[in-house]
């Protein structure tokens, strides 16, 4: 097996194009493991962990700018108070050991349906900015996720940065899981008020083979909340519980060893209804949404 | 001895250390290796020479084998052997208790991972390319999975009938003969249950879920072929001489030609008392003349080790209007799978443990362990006590609430006591404080409602934020079990200790040879505080554990400190005699009751007599015996008998909070109480209860090989979930210590109790908080719903 060792972005980018087949590893979280249960048998790896360029994160005005090899340690420890949803996440993923090879881009390379940052990061309206010696291409959230463990990325592109807005509004990340640590989502939701454009967005993690947004439940509360984004009244609870339902609809679980589909439908409801309920407090107190923003 | 060319990776090997006696926690010798990552576990073994093994496995649940062609695998280069059931050179059989199990699968594979074949090559890479070119031809056949049908044997028979061949005719004595599906079925009944009219009946169906051991460290070892025909193998496992037993049998050599020596072990609870690589590894070094290596993936373990057994049970109480009881009936079928491994014991101790640490006048009990095809179970940690626990328990919250009283006081109100009658006719005698354990808990403050803002941490959901709080009610539930102690029913259950006494530099050392396995629970350091108590010496080193000395039986059954624990005390008593004798040649001064303190031999008036370095000089004193506890005896067809040499007790309180709308619980509080007899080290005793504690709380909340047609479905630790350090609040330990007389220093075993009354205890809680019946652990979330 090659190893491949670029210390520059542009030199990674041009290893990328003349060994379309290398494998990226950052973490390696998940490629090991793929590796180890012999999943995978890559020709040659090629770790990014020497590109200083893309390990860091930047604020662009109200523009983060998140490079694709920042660890879930320095997104909790850096980042908090800033993306409340996006560190929420990135708290639940896997254990201390995890949080601290594991990457953004990782999770995104990877696409699985239950990463953790998929919710988040589509209930922001991230985008993604991908690159290859051809140029660099800017992606939104919502069409980065093609199939089960699918994602954009053309053979010679790299991920190179998730760019996200600070300001964009209270946003919340929930989880499901059988255990309160170094779990898998038996489903997760995300939820981001967006005042400044007059829409909430949604994040379905691991209830459809691709994470997803919840388009009905959105268009509902555009409509249902017109009026009320300015007056910051309370939520009818009826209308809470139909944003619920809805959400819960846009997703397509199945059964599986982790959870009942009836289960997961059930608890998405849940988890829609209780995170707009918190998001929406928030914008009435024009407060921060982070609740435990020194948590490991 | 040891192998031909090098010694491999050492092991925890002979540990030297010095300090307290018994009564005191001093530092484990394998404790700092371990938190540092340095301790040499069974699969750091490693040989310059060595080839790796590998297996063959089924992936069927059921199938005749039509052919098994090796010709590809043998023609891949680096590949030195590829064997099957041909190749076994002695018994093609092996097995704990019944001798059903075929070394390498012989015409029909019974169970999904079965081995088939075996590969020995230079590089793992090599084994795993050879396993793939091994070509099965397999007639597949329905699984027999349904434990209730396979009794009568209606879906067809796991096990064409044959003769069976028992390990040690003495130990099945009592043990009903396989008969269709059936491995034991065991009856035990107490007074006349059906003639007794109760005026509060309750009755229910319970059913315990696939546990696995889940231990760290994989199976694996290294088998060492030497120049005399025979064969060292370094291996991690539970009872060496068990192993040894069976693996000369099949391999058809003599018991000197085969030396097992303990290598380190990451975990067993019982999933290392059947042999896995052990005849394996040593087939491939006989036929290679190479060193193996094998080791088991993660993926392989979980088909690799026997489990859990689950359990289906029917139950009824009756009781008085005041909330005596008056009857039990109970009917448990347990799922042994495709393999007998220990199911009659487990059998044994549901049968007769069934209506749990309560005085019943009139008790029925029908208990089956059955053949299937699904996963072989086995040896778990507190068999057959965990999974009635599960349901006697859940029974007597039942009961309490249709009489409308104190679970708590129910439980009191039908306590057992010293000189209870158990269901088998034993009457107790020693201390079971079930009474003075459930009021220590009860006497403890419960901790307070959570404040109306909290952190999510403190919630369920933890910081997969959930909850704020909304959905969140709280509930607290009481259990308490029973467990035996030791090898029960008549078994011949002894351990064999050698202790040598000599000076060395002007100092005496003693040192400590048994087979006895440490796994984990802290057998090596309690071996030298019993030798530095015994010999009143300072420096004891305990040699590796190893087949050149007697059988010191299985650590299980809470029963090392017990059984080696005395055999090594016995042992230091007759050092001691023979320290007497000395001076009474030496100096003419008779000691009638020796004793050893300080390095000094001391008179009946418990004066220095003379110093131990002085008395001996050059001479070495030492002893070898084995030592048996007090005879129990088989079960007659009623389950009569004094089964059991002791029994175990603890109890548990537990605090949830339980979100309604999600399921998901939280544990707020746990405390557990339990008499440990004396503490010989309090510090393991303690750690022993927590971790049985957590092993009863997984079992409660998340623990479960999810089996679908008797295959597999989270044959990882992705999916096979056991509880986080954040899953788990500081456990509060409540010891009490009432000397069993009949046992060394009073002891009583520890390890299995918390296992037992955890898992109720949770599910009690829940119920508390939810008003869900839940009949079935593992709880799920999605049983927790209301709507
Ligand atoms: C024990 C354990 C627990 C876990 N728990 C969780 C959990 O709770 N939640 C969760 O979401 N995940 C979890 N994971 C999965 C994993 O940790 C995450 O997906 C993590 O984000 C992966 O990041 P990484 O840097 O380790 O990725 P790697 O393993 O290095 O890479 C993952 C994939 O992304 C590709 N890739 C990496 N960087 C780039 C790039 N810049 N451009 C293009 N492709 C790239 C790789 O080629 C590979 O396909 C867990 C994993 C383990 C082993």
């Amino acid at each position: 097996m090659d190893f491949l060792q670029p210390t520059s972005w542009a030199e990674a980018l041009e290893m990328k194009a003349a060994d379309p087949e290398a494998i990226p590893i950052a973490g390696g979280t998940d490629v090991m493991v793929e590796i180890n249960f012999d999943h995978r048998r890559p020709r040659s790896l090629m770790d990014l962990t020497r590109i200083e360029e893309v390990r860091g994160w930047e604020r662009e005005g109200s523009r983060i700018v998140i490079g694709s090899g920042l660890t879930y340690r320095r997104v909790i420890d850096e980042i908090a108070g800033t993306l409340p949803a996006l560190v929420m996440a990135s708290r639940t993923v896997g254990s201390p050991q995890i949080r601290n090879r594991g990457t953004i881009g990782g999770n995104l390379g990877a696409a699985s349906p239950a990463g953790d940052t998929h919710p988040a990061l589509l209930a922001g309206d991230a985008v993604v900015e991908i690159e290859s010696v051809r140029g660099l291409r800017q992606v939104g959230i919502d069409d980065f996720y093609l199939g089960v463990k699918r994602n954009c990325l053309a053979p010679d592109e790299l991920i190179r940065s998730i760019v996200l807005d600070s300001d964009a509004g209270p946003a919340y990340f929930a989880k499901v899981g059988t255990r309160n640590a170094m779990v898998i989502a038996v489903c997760s939701f995300s939820l981001g008020l967006h005042p400044r454009t007059g829409r909430v967005r949604t994040g379905i993690g691991s209830a459809a083979p691709t994470p997803r947004r919840a388009h009905a439940a959105e268009e509902f509360l555009f409509e249902e909340l017109t009026d009320l984004w300015h007056s910051r009244a309370d939520l009818d609870r009826s209308l809470v519980q139909e944003f619920g339902r809805l959400a819960a609809a846009g997703a397509s679980p199945i059964d599986d060893v982790r959870g009942t589909a009836g289960y997961r439908t059930h608890s998405l409801a849940v988890l829609a209804r209780r995170t707009l309920g918190w998001a929406w407090a928030d914008y009435q107190r024009g407060a921060n949404s982070d609740r435990a923003e020194d948590v490991n | 001895m040891a192998g031909r060319t090098a010694t491999p990776t050492k092991t925890l090997g002979e540990v030297s250390s010095s300090g307290a006696g018994i009564g005191s926690s001093p530092l484990r010798p394998d404790g700092i290796l371990k938190v540092k990552g340095q301790f040499a576990y069974s699969s750091d073994l490693w040989m310059a020479d060595m080839l790796w093994g590998g297996t063959k496995r089924s992936p069927h649940p059921h199938a005749r084998l039509i052919s098994v062609d090796t010709v590809a695998a043998l023609k891949l280069p680096g590949v030195y052997a590829v064997l099957t059931h041909e190749d076994v050179p002695g018994r093609k059989r092996y097995g704990l208790e019944i001798i059903d199990q075929p070394v390498l699968a012989m015409e029909y594979v019974r169970y999904q991972g079965e081995p088939i074949a075996l590969v020995a090559a230079d590089h793992p890479e090599t084994v795993r390319r050879a396993l793939e070119l091994i070509t099965v031809e397999y007639e597949i056949l329905d699984p027999i999975s349904d434990s209730r049908e396979a009794i009568e044997g209606r879906p067809g028979l796991v096990h064409q009938p044959q003769p069976t061949e028992h390990p040690d005719p003495e130990a099945s004595e009592g043990h009903t003969v396989p008969r269709g599906n059936v491995v034991r079925y065991q009856k035990v009944i107490k007074g006349d249950p059906s003639a007794v009219k109760a005026a509060v009946v309750v009755s229910g169906s319970y059913e315990v879920g696939m546990q696995d051991q889940a231990f760290l460290g994989p199976e694996s070892g290294l088998a060492v072929p030497d120049d005399d025909g025979g064969v060292d193998l370094y291996v991690a496992t539970q009872w060496l001489h068990a192993d040894l037993w069976q693996v000369t049998a099949c391999l058809g050599l003599p018991e000197e030609k085969v030396r097992f020596t303990l290598a380190g072990v990451g975990g067993a609870f019982g999933g290392r008392e059947d042999v896995s690589i052990q005849i394996h590894a040593c087939m491939l070094a006989l036929r290679t003349g190479r060193p193996i290596k094998m080791v088991y993936n993660r993926e392989e373990s979980f088909f690799g080790h026997v489990h859990r057994h689950p359990a289906r049970m029917e139950y009824e109480h009756g009781a008085d209007a005041d909330g005596n009881l008056l009857y039990v009936k109970a009917n448990i079928v347990l799922d042994g799978g495709a393999y007998a491994s220990s199911t009659a014991a487990v059998v044994g101790n549901a049968a007769t443990l069934g209506v749990g640490p309560y005085d019943v006048p009139n008790s029925e009990v029908d208990c089956w362990g059955v053949y299937t095809n699904n996963p072989p179970c086995g040896a778990m940690r507190g068999f057959g006590a965990v999974q009635a626990g599960f349901a006697y328990e859940a029974q007597m919250d039942k009961l309490a609430a249709a009489l409308g009283m104190d679970p708590v006081q129910l439980r009191i109100r039908n306590a057992l006591h010293e000189g209870s009658v158990m269901p088998t006719g034993q009457v107790v005698d020693s201390p079971v404080p079930v009474e003075k354990l459930l009021r220590v808990l009860v006497a403890e403050p419960l901790p307070p409602p959570g404040a109306a803002v909290r952190d999510v941490r403190e919630l369920p959901g933890g910081v997969s934020s959930t909850t704020h709080g909304e959905g969140v009610v709280r509930g607290v539930g009481y259990a308490v079990g029973l467990k035996n102690v030791g090898f029960s029913e008549g078994f011949d259950d002894y351990s064999t200790a050698r202790v040598r006494l000599e000076v060395i530099n002007r100092t005496p050392v003693a040192s400590v040879h048994t087979a006895a396995a440490e796994v984990g629970q802290g057998l090596v350091t309690l071996q030298a505080q019993i030798a530095r108590t015994e010999l009143g010496v300072e420096q004891v080193t305990i040699r590796s554990a190893d087949t050149q000395i007697g059988s010191a039986g299985s650590t299980s059954a809470s029963r090392q400190s017990y059984v080696t624990g005395g055999a090594v005390q016995a042992a230091c008593a007759a050092v001691r005699t023979r320290v007497a004798e000395l001076a009474l040649m030496r100096l003419g001064t008779e000691v009638k009751v020796p004793r050893m303190l300080d390095g000094y031999l001391l008179d009946d008036a418990g004066e220095r007599l003379v110093s131990i370095v002085d008395l001996l000089g050059e001479d070495v004193i030492e002893e070898t015996l084995e030592w048996r506890h007090r005879k129990t005896q088989a079960l007659d067809d009623r389950g009569q008998g004094f089964a059991h040499v002791q029994y175990s007790l603890a109890a548990h309180r537990v605090v949830v909070d339980v979100d309604l709308d999600l399921g998901l619980v939280k544990l707020v509080e746990v405390i557990t109480s339990q008499d440990v007899g004396h503490a010989l080290n309090p510090q393991a005793v303690v750690g022993q209860i927590q971790g049985g504690t957590v092993q009863g709380i997984g079992l409660a909340l998340m623990e479960e090989i999810q089996i679908s047609q008797s295959k597999i479905r989270n044959p990882s630790f992705t999916d096979y979930l056991i509880p986080t350090l954040l899953d788990v609040p500081p456990i509060k330990v409540f010891m009490l210590e009432e000397p069993d007389p009949y046992a060394p220093y009073g002891l009583r075993g520890v390890g299995e109790a918390p296992t037992i009354s955890s898992t109720p205890a949770v599910v009690a809680a829940i119920r508390a908080a939810t008003g869900v019946m839940l009949t079935r652990v593992p709880v799920r979330p999605q049983d927790l719903l209301h709507d």
